[in-house]
């Protein structure tokens, strides 16, 4: 089970670049001046890009740590943390 | 604490709160399209932006800013002092909306000013939530924390039924036309000043947390929360596991079963605004129980089992459901009684215009099953007799079966959300020392809540909006959000619950 937490730990870390790639791609097809929706306006994009790219990181993170077996075992009390 | 009567006094100052906050945050929501018309008309460039702002804002930055700010808060001077802030912020941002004049009173203020007061109730409700979960864990007994915890976990959802219910019923003694264009919509803003004082009053008897004066005594209350939560990896990591494997996935089945669903009903069954709204607080009635039926059985099977199945059953029902639910309004698959469909045709002048006239059709279709359809058709003609093209909308209202199925439906995804959300307060808390408990678990709970949560209807619409899809094709992102939770969840976190909270 560690090994597979492990090996999942860098589809993670390429997950989260992955994940702003598509939202900068889906932000670039859909503003549109002429548009009248939400989703052709740029600010929703600048709010969600801005918030979702720190997010993306954590989850790069997530994957460095599961793969450097930080996941193997988990705190069993708070004086662990 | 040992007393029963004593938790009990606990859990129902802290729940009445956290259900006033939730209520206030979603009369906003609930009421959007009036406080658009109102205080961001489209014609001003700047009130529309301001309105976007006040969409997306909220939500997406400030709640998990107000998880930063009241968190640290929390963990630094108490939990009681610090939630009780974020109750009078809430309500009275809440109450301060109602009051302010509309944009053809003061202009371009009014939109300012109710983009300001609605981003004070996103930062209140990012520092309540984790107060009050960590309140209640704090006084409870160990062996039955999901269960207690599990009394503010129905917060969310009956704040909701609470907003739906006031709404709905201000709208019938105003009357549609007083509450819409009058203003009748204010009064629920206002009725949320009683509900705060009330609920303040009741929380000021309250005492600190026992676990939080044990550790303020001994000097061992943390010096910079922000930094041991976030700055350590030994306590990131957790975070980190937290969101990614719990709250994530959580947040999506929360807004997909409840908010998704209420809208999928009114734009895409096209259900009458008033049946749609009466569907989904039966719902919410049929279901909330089961809040407290999950969060007592996390405290024998464990949270993660409980939680990970509430995901599992989203990601591979939803779109069955979500086709069942348009299936049951499709009238093009009822019997339709033919010599029972009324015609109505009425014409009038339009008002201020040099001679235009608006025609309206008005077609009501009866169906076997009981099901009405009325289709109306607005067509402006004007005064040269050049015809615009004619505006039509549908608006469905369900027979007896055709209803009673909706709110199974409806009422079983909403189980779906009990099991994911039941026990996630106990979850959290275990994870985390007492030290730094309200910031840890407030940032990825408002994540998962306020940013894949409510990112749901957005993302839904940018998907829907792809070459080759359908109807239900928006509902991939909730699908794939909450397989992906299912997997890290599965893998990565432990079902042993963490009996001593203390440390």
């Amino acid at each position: 089970m560690n090994q597979l937490k492990r090996i999942l730990g860098i589809v993670w870390l390429l997950l989260g670049p992955i994940i702003i790639f598509v939202l900068i791609k889906s932000a670039v097809s859909n503003i549109d001046v002429h548009g009248k929706g939400d989703i052709n306006k740029p600010l929703p994009w600048i709010i969600i890009i801005s918030i979702f790219t720190p997010i993306a990181v954590g989850l790069m993170i997530f994957g460095w740590y599961a793969f450097k077996g930080e996941y193997d075992r988990l705190p069993e009390s708070s004086n662990e943390l | 604490m040992s007393s029963t009567k004593g938790i009990w006094k606990v859990i129902s100052a802290s729940s009445a709160g956290t259900l006033i906050e939730w209520y206030d945050f979603y009369i906003f929501g609930s009421l959007s399209t009036i406080i658009s018309h109102k205080f961001f008309p489209d014609s001003n460039p700047t009130a529309a932006l301001l309105s976007t702002l006040a969409t997306f804002a909220a939500g997406f930055i400030v709640r998990p800013f107000g998880a930063l700010v009241f968190g640290r808060l929390g963990d630094l001077i108490g939990r009681k002092y610090t939630f009780l802030l974020t109750l009078v912020l809430m309500g009275g941002s809440t109450f301060l909306i109602g009051c302010v004049p509309s944009y053809a009173s003061i202009g371009g203020w009014a939109p300012m000013l109710v983009l300001l007061l609605r981003l004070l109730q996103g930062l209140a409700l990012g520092g309540e939530y984790g107060g009050a979960a960590t309140y209640v864990a704090e006084h409870v007994p160990a062996a039955r924390r999901g269960y207690y915890t599990s009394f503010i976990q129905t917060t969310a959802t009956l704040g909701l039924f609470l907003s739906l219910g006031v709404i709905l019923s201000v709208r019938r003694i105003t009357g549609v036309e007083a509450f819409t264009n009058g203003d009748g919509w204010r009064y629920p803003f206002l009725l949320s000043i009683i509900l705060v004082a009330v609920s303040v009053f009741i929380r000021l008897r309250m005492n600190e947390s026992p676990l939080f004066l044990q550790l303020k005594s001994s000097g061992k209350t943390s010096k910079n929360p922000l930094k041991e939560s976030f700055g350590h990896k030994t306590n990131f990591k957790m975070v980190l596991l937290a969101l990614f494997g719990a709250t994530m996935g959580q947040g999506v089945i929360w807004y997909s079963s409840q908010f998704y669903a209420q809208n999928f009903i009114l734009t895409k069954c096209l259900i009458e605004y008033e049946q749609a709204n009466t569907i989904i607080l039966i719902a919410l009635v049929i279901a909330t129980p089961f809040f407290i039926i999950f969060g007592s059985l996390s405290d024998k099977w464990g949270r993660k089992n409980i939680m990970l199945t509430g995901m599992l059953l989203g990601a591979l029902l939803y779109r069955p459901i979500f086709q069942q639910l348009y299936a049951t309004a499709d009238v093009s698959k009822k019997v339709i009684l033919a010599n029972e469909t009324s015609i109505k045709y009425a014409s009038e002048a339009v008002k201020a215009s040099a001679g235009d006239s608006l025609h309206t059709t008005t077609i009501t279709n009866y169906f076997e099953d009981g099901t009405r359809q009325k289709i109306v058709s607005k067509q402006k003609i004007l005064a040269g007799g050049e015809k615009l093209p004619a505006v039509v909308t549908k608006e469905t209202v369900l027979g007896e079966t055709g209803r009673i199925n909706m709110i199974a439906y409806i009422a079983l995804m909403v189980v779906f959300v009990t099991m994911v959300y039941g026990p996630i307060a106990a979850f959290l808390v275990e994870l985390f020392p007492t030290r730094i408990r309200y910031t840890s678990m407030s940032l990825p709970y408002h994540i998962g809540n306020g940013v894949f949560g409510g990112l749901v209807p957005f993302i839904a619409t940018l998907i829907t909006t792809l070459p080759g899809t359908d109807y239900l094709s928006g509902l991939w992102y909730p699908i794939i959000v909450a397989a992906l939770s299912f997997v890290i969840g599965s893998l990565y976190l432990s079902n042993k619950i963490d009996n001593n909270i203390a440390d």
